[in-house]
């Protein structure tokens, strides 16, 4: 009887709590539906339809926007392009912050200055950044041809040539992401106690490259997971120099997927169309999460 | 220890001449918006200008796009987004964190949810909705699928979960209600969390050109990427100089921001970042 008699106002106090709780989360929860939930499950269903803006009606047309899509050249080239400048700039720029990241650890003083230079790209305004790469790749009057011309080569036409404007891309994208990853790295350093670095060499751990092997290397294990998905999840979403420098050309040599979508939908308004790559887009987010979380997760020596 | 053993020396060499290439984007933009036009295409790799023709080439900028409302664009979108996220975000994570509330596991599959879908997968049927309802060409348009931040929530949870439940209790037993225990307990102890949040919020919207493109063709709701793109569009030919003047303009508020508080974006970026 005693117990009933406590419980009930604790019963009580809980409902209120959860009352509480609702409403204060409920904002939030209305804003989730409206702006994830709600456009996640309509790009899905429109993707199952031939919807075009401005004109009225619209069918279901089950997979055949799929079907398209495997026999369309434009999609299968930029999904080739995004995968090839993924493949570039992801590992490039987790190899090089990380370099970076040693050198200014293992250094005593200037260690701000070289931070904030390694790092003045990821708080610039990337399209303005495109602006003035567009400048530095011009064949004719740009610095960096003038440069190799000192030394007789002749420098390609960067952006302009189907051959080299994927890799000029991928310059400026591992430019612009180096200082992010590096920033995590650094934070990831001094993050390991010192007395691993003073055992491992008792150990007989003598050289920088084995203290680096057997101790930084795995205890950097989680950053590198963290930073290794944030730089493939941005490289995917490669969009705001390719729209400003190259509009995907020339002759689709830097057409990616963002691209595609925005072209499909935003500008021909083929709203269907566009919202199945939009779902093959989505697909690789997920199941890059999934892989990177899976796999490499069990590789990962946690502290 | 500041002898130049040898290890030292290369060290350096090394983080200096990569410093030297990072910084060249910066070095050629501030040299070429102060040459002419001829001098542009005769010497490429001279850095001082010959003539100085910087007033020159900051007023043709200025004349061929108004900056001022590029800027205050920028600063009024910039900051309602991360005004809303915040008073939606706080008392949500609070929730989660701090009261005993039934549905707090669903919550935390929808926030990881929200967490893998960027705005570039429901710009879609977001834009037919916007356009339905004739509210693109607006602050609207801009501010509102940004007004839900699943990153926000997630980055406060983890932090209130650290605030003792202690604290909260003793400022129940004073008598406070929920609504005043988070702005006037948890807010500010949750200032540093706030201010990474906030870094991490502006950069990212500052620069986002895609959702300014999708929405906005009206001038007059520019954001500094998307004027930039029009500039780019008016400037039919190779005017590198004007180019450069107008790029040094609208890249200068955010580094100048950065270069004055850069400690704390760094430990804003480690923060959010690594709890991401």
């Amino acid at each position: 009887m005693a117990s009933v008699a406590i419980d009930m106002p604790l019963a009580l106090a809980d409902r209120r709590e959860a009352r509480i709780s609702w409403l204060l989360a409920a904002p939030a929860i209305l804003l989730m539906f409206l702006f994830i939930l709600l456009p996640t499950l309509a790009v899905v269903i429109l993707g199952f339809t031939d919807y075009e803006l401005g004109y009225g009606g619209f069918r279901f047309v089950g997979f055949e926007n799929y079907a398209e899509l495997i026999s369309d050249r434009t999609f299968r080239r930029s999904l080739w392009n995004t995968a090839v400048y993924t493949a570039i700039v992801t590992p490039v720029s987790i190899v090089l912050a990380l370099a970076i990241a040693l050198l200014i650890e293992a250094e005593t003083r200037a260690k701000a200055f070289f931070r904030t230079v390694y790092f003045l790209p990821v708080a610039s305004l990337l399209v303005a950044m495109a602006t003035v790469w567009q400048f530095l790749f011009h064949p004719s009057i740009g610095p960096i041809n003038a440069f190799l011309a000192y030394f007789g080569i002749a420098g390609p036409n960067w952006l302009g040539a189907s051959g080299t404007v994927l890799y000029s891309l991928a310059i400026i994208g591992i430019w612009q992401s180096v200082g992010f990853n590096m920033v995590l790295f650094l934070a990831g350093l001094t993050a390991i106690p010192r007395e691993l670095f003073a055992a491992a060499e008792v150990d007989g751990a003598k050289s920088w490259l084995d203290r680096f092997r057997l101790v930084t290397w795995p205890m950097l294990g989680p950053t590198t997971l963290f930073v290794t998905t944030i730089s493939t999840i941005n490289s995917v979403k490669v969009f705001e120099t390719v729209k400003t420098l190259t509009e995907g050309g020339p002759n689709k040599a830097s057409e990616v997927l963002l691209f595609t979508i925005y072209q499909e939908g935003f500008v021909y308004l083929r709203v269907g169309y566009a919202s199945a790559i939009t779902v093959v887009f989505l697909a690789i987010l997920v199941v890059l999460m999934f892989l990177q979380y899976r796999i490499l997760d069990r590789k990962v020596h946690y502290a | 220890m500041t002898s130049l053993s040898l290890g030292r020396i290369v060290r350096l060499t090394l983080l200096s001449l990569g410093a030297l290439v990072f910084l060249a984007p910066y070095t050629f933009m501030l040299s070429t918006a102060g040459k002419a036009q001829s001098e542009i295409f005769s010497s490429s790799l001279s850095l001082i200008p010959e003539h100085w023709s910087y007033v020159e080439n900051f007023s043709k900028a200025l004349s061929r796009v108004s900056m001022t409302t590029l800027l205050m664009n920028g600063v009024i979108v910039c900051a309602l987004i991360f005004i809303v996220q915040v008073v939606v975000a706080i008392p949500c994570a609070y929730a989660m964190a701090k009261l005993k509330f039934p549905a707090a596991r669903l919550m935390m599959a929808l926030v990881m949810l929200g967490l893998l879908v960027p705005i570039h997968a429901t710009a879609l049927p977001l834009y037919v909705a916007f356009d339905r309802l004739a509210v693109l060409n607006s602050y609207t348009a801009l501010v509102a699928p940004f007004s839900i931040s699943v990153f926000a929530i997630f980055l406060f949870l983890q932090f209130f979960r650290a605030i003792p439940d202690d604290l909260i209790h003793a400022a129940r037993l004073d008598g406070m209600s929920e609504s005043d225990i988070v702005t006037r307990v948890v807010v500010p102890n949750a200032w540093p969390a706030i201010t990474a949040f906030a870094i991490f919020s502006v950069v990212a919207h500052w620069n986002d050109l895609f959702w300014p493109l999708v929405v906005v063709t009206n001038q007059d709701y520019a954001t500094p990427p998307l004027g930039l793109l029009y500039f780019r569009a008016a400037e039919a030919g190779d005017d590198y100089g004007a180019l450069m003047a107008a790029t040094l303009m609208i890249t200068l508020p955010l580094v100048a921001a950065f270069l004055l508080a850069q400690k704390r974006f760094v430990e804003g970026i480690t923060m959010t970042g690594l709890k991401g």
